[in-house]
């Protein structure tokens, strides 16, 4: 047998350069799924995701279904079981998984390059993707798997307030349910609501797919293609709603005996594509997405030792992502933590960063993003979100650019128009009495 | 160790690695502590020349080091005080390890963290906190020689002291089993632990034993194919989840665990179900089938692991520190080779054994005792 490890140190020597030379390659299957592919050969891996339109925003009214689906989808064919469907890809030392989240599902699997491993995973993963068949004994068993993870939601105090934070600031809109659904919907989903939903959108039309590692273009396409023929040719789906902004400063209370209270404030923000993204991206940096040189770390954690970790955060959806700031804080600090927050996002808004702290976020975030590149890992995620995102081809080289010609009016005019005062979303969770003493 | 020195005042560290397009933290194992840069190749030198002035020039302000105690004690909150898996976390680790320095949190007790001052942190800082007593791991983009020049550059000149031998005390051994119910108030489903004290990569006597866990854990656990999924959760459907684990990368002996969650709060079905498992490993060797696989899955993951440069910095130094050797890393692939089906029946009947193991349930507490 092949031997893997030829010599550790030439792993070892591995660099990240070159990571802003990606070269994707992009092309559509027969049966219209998106492919975009990266050749990336110092080591002899290869990984492959299939994403589709198939997240929990198109639950409609049974929240989890897209979750049940995406958690079945390799639970058995007609011919094999769930574990023969895992062994057969085990035996190669392939890994596949299924996940989902609000805007996507996604399919993964990760092997190694000899066509001896890879072959046989992508004829694997073709099989379970075209005879996936929901048996009724694997519905039952993920249903309960899914009300336990439920229970256990209560007993987190992270997750009751990323919950409550999800519905409060999208409203009516279907990313307001959890992906994870709900006990009444879960409880009263059946095979065929799955297998609807399983055709409606596990489909070539609705996926695209991304492939990164040690393999030539005729042999990404052929994967592709296998990959793809086994899924119906379908149609996209109807455009999402848009998401109605929050009109006025909130502030939801959720009573839990703790000695912290957990604090997530924020909004909605922007679609994926949006121009003033890359605007947003920089004032977050700067508030509290760059780690220890934040804003919100400096403050919260360094000088007044309130919390172990404040930060903030911007994602940016098909529909709408979110900004949203986090902490967690002793009870008698509340009402301090809660104004330095605040205090801290109105300042950035009202007068900008000054010149100092935009310069410095600015050079850290365009030095490091080669640094984000470097594992093939990474890398898939990227391509992946690029081709479901449709985002121009030259995103990755552009992005350095972008964020190097940002000015203070820039960041200042950004958070204004886009995360403005009066639509800011508080969740605390903590004992009643703390969280009902503070605005 | 992020407060500053006389030549890098508090917050600068930070500062300059973040314009210089780079990310660092820092993180405290049970036997490490570890402080890290992320940054372009070209850049190493500005990391070693901050990390060789901060060990040996630190500077413990009394107001900096209050400051901090408020920031330990709100992570211990965070990670233990209020959940109820890390309230679990901590009594089982307590009784598993009892007479080891495993038995305490990384974090610490409350108590102590508030019991910690300026003097304490200083006489720990004289005590470790030297050359002898730190691994340099530089993976990259880099030139070896290169490398020990810089090393020797930033780091030579630093006086060295000599680090007073560890003594770990030798507990009772066999402890025999033990047990640890814990109800929790704020718990929501139930779920069971059980862990052996098994050798590491560094206690071994037979060097080979390690190697044959690791594949014993991916028997049980490598995944969804695995006997555990398919006996457990798919088959008789007694747990929601079910899963084993081993990490040989600790300086004294380490945990086997396997875990469960009952699927209807049923943990003693669960537990049986477990130790059947158990049972059949020590009775029967595993088909070839299935050793193969698990060769499969273990090198593949191996080799998948290299995709991250972080993480062979990562492995490098914990094996090192740890007293396994980094060399260790380079022989992994044939040790995993001459793993055979009866070395795995033996590690099962030498170390999977009833005095080594620690049995925790972690269940919701009934309303009545709650009032």
């Amino acid at each position: 047998m092949r031997r893997w490890l030829t010599g550790l140190g030439l792993f070892l020597l591995m660099g990240s350069g070159g990571a802003m030379e990606v070269d994707i390659q992009e092309w559509q299957t027969d049966n219209g799924a998106r492919v975009l592919f990266v050749e990336r050969s110092e080591l002899p891996i290869v990984d492959l995701r299939v994403t589709f339109d198939a997240g929990s925003a198109r639950d409609d009214d049974q929240p989890g279904l897209a979750r049940m689906v995406s958690n079945l989808l390799l639970e058995g064919t007609e011919e094999h079981s769930a574990g023969e469907i895992a062994r057969s890809f085990e035996r190669h030392g392939a890994r596949v998984s299924t996940g989902s989240g609000r805007d996507t599902a996604e399919v993964s699997l990760r092997s190694l390059s000899d066509p001896t491993r890879l072959e046989p995973s992508v004829e694997n993963l073709a099989r379970a993707l075209a005879g996936a068949a929901f048996p009724e004994d694997a519905l039952e068993r993920v249903r309960q798997q899914m009300l336990l993870s439920l229970r256990q939601v209560e007993s987190s105090p992270s997750s009751l307030a990323e919950r409550a934070f999800a519905r409060a600031i999208y409203g009516d809109h279907p990313y307001a349910t959890p992906p994870g659904g709900e006990a009444e919907s879960l409880q009263a989903m059946t095979r065929a609501d799955v297998q609807d939903f399983h055709q409606g959108h596990y489909t070539a039309a609705n996926g695209v797919i991304a492939i990164v590692g040690d393999l030539n273009r005729s042999q990404a396409e052929d994967i592709a293609r296998r990959v793809a023929g086994a899924l119906p040719d379908g149609t996209t789906l109807e455009p999402l709603p848009t998401v109605t902004m929050p009109d006025e400063p909130v502030t939801v209370r959720i009573p839990f005996d703790a000695e912290q209270t957990h604090v997530v404030a924020g909004q909605p923000s922007i679609r994926r594509g949006d121009d003033q993204y890359y605007a947003l991206y920089l004032a977050n940096h700067i508030l509290g997405g760059g780690g220890l040189t934040s804003l919100l770390a400096e403050r919260m954690r360094e000088e007044r030792g309130l919390s172990y970790s404040s930060s903030s955060s911007l994602t940016a959806g098909v529909r709408a992502g979110r900004f949203q700031m986090a902490t967690q804080v002793r009870n008698e600090a509340l009402g301090e933590a809660l104004s330095v927050l605040r205090g801290s996002l109105d300042e950035l808004r009202d007068e900008g960063p000054s010149d100092d702290r935009l310069e410095a976020s600015v050079r850290n975030i365009t030095g490091s993003f080669p640094l984000q590149l470097d594992s093939n890992r990474a890398l898939l995620g990227y391509v992946a979100t690029m081709g479901f995102h449709d985002l121009p081809r030259d995103y990755l080289p552009r992005f350095v650019e972008r964020i190097d010609a940002l000015q203070v009016e820039d960041v200042r005019g950004a958070l204004r128009e886009r995360i403005p005062p009066q639509r800011l979303v508080t969740v605390l969770v903590g004992p009643a009495e703390v969280i009902e003493a503070v605005e | 160790m992020f407060k500053g020195t006389e030549a890098v005042p508090e917050g600068e560290f930070s500062d300059i690695i973040a314009r210089e397009g780079g990310r660092l933290n820092a993180f405290t194992g049970r036997d490490f502590t570890a402080y890290f840069e992320v940054l372009a190749a070209d850049r190493l030198s500005i990391a070693l020349e901050l990390e060789a002035d901060r060990m040996a020039n630190l500077l413990l302000r009394s107001e900096a080091v209050a400051t901090e105690r408020e920031v330990v004690l709100e992570e211990r909150r965070l990670r233990t005080d209020d959940r109820p898996e890390g309230r679990f976390a901590e009594r089982f680790a307590a009784i598993a390890h009892a007479g080891s320095g495993y038995a305490h949190p990384i974090i610490g007790w409350a108590d102590d963290i508030r019991a910690t001052g300026t003097e304490e942190l200083e006489a720990w800082y004289e005590h470790w906190y030297t050359p002898s007593n730190a691994t340099l791991v530089v993976a990259g983009d880099v030139d070896p020689d290169e490398v020990h020049e810089l090393a020797q550059n930033y780091f030579g000149g630093i006086a060295a002291r000599a680090v007073p031998p560890v003594h770990d005390p030798v507990a009772i051994d066999p402890p025999g089993e033990r047990r640890l119910d814990y109800p929790d108030p704020q718990a929501r489903i139930t779920q069971l632990r059980m862990g052996y004290t098994v050798p590491s990569y560094a206690t071994a006597e037979n060097p080979g034993d390690p190697y044959a866990l690791l594949m014993l854990s991916t028997v049980l656990d490598g995944g969804e194919g695995a006997r555990l999924p398919e006996g457990l959760v798919r088959g008789s459907g007694v747990a929601a989840a079910a899963g084993a684990g081993y990490n040989p990368m600790t300086r004294l002996d380490a945990e086997f665990s396997l875990y469960g969650v009952p699927s209807d709060d049923d943990v003693e079905s669960v537990e049986a179900a477990l130790r059947e498992q158990i049972a059949r490993l020590q009775e029967e060797p595993v088909s070839d089938e299935e050793l193969e696989r698990a060769r499969s899955q273990v090198l593949a993951d191996h080799l998948f692991q290299l995709d991250s440069v972080f993480f062979q910095a990562m492995q490098l130094g914990m094996l090192e520190t740890t007293g396994a050797g980094w060399e260790t890393l380079g022989a992994f692939e044939e040790q995993i080779r001459a793993v055979t089906a009866e070395d795995i029946q033996a590690a099962a009947r030498r170390y999977l054994r009833p005095e080594q193991l620690t049995i925790g349930v972690l269940r919701p507490a009934d309303e009545e005792s709650q009032s």
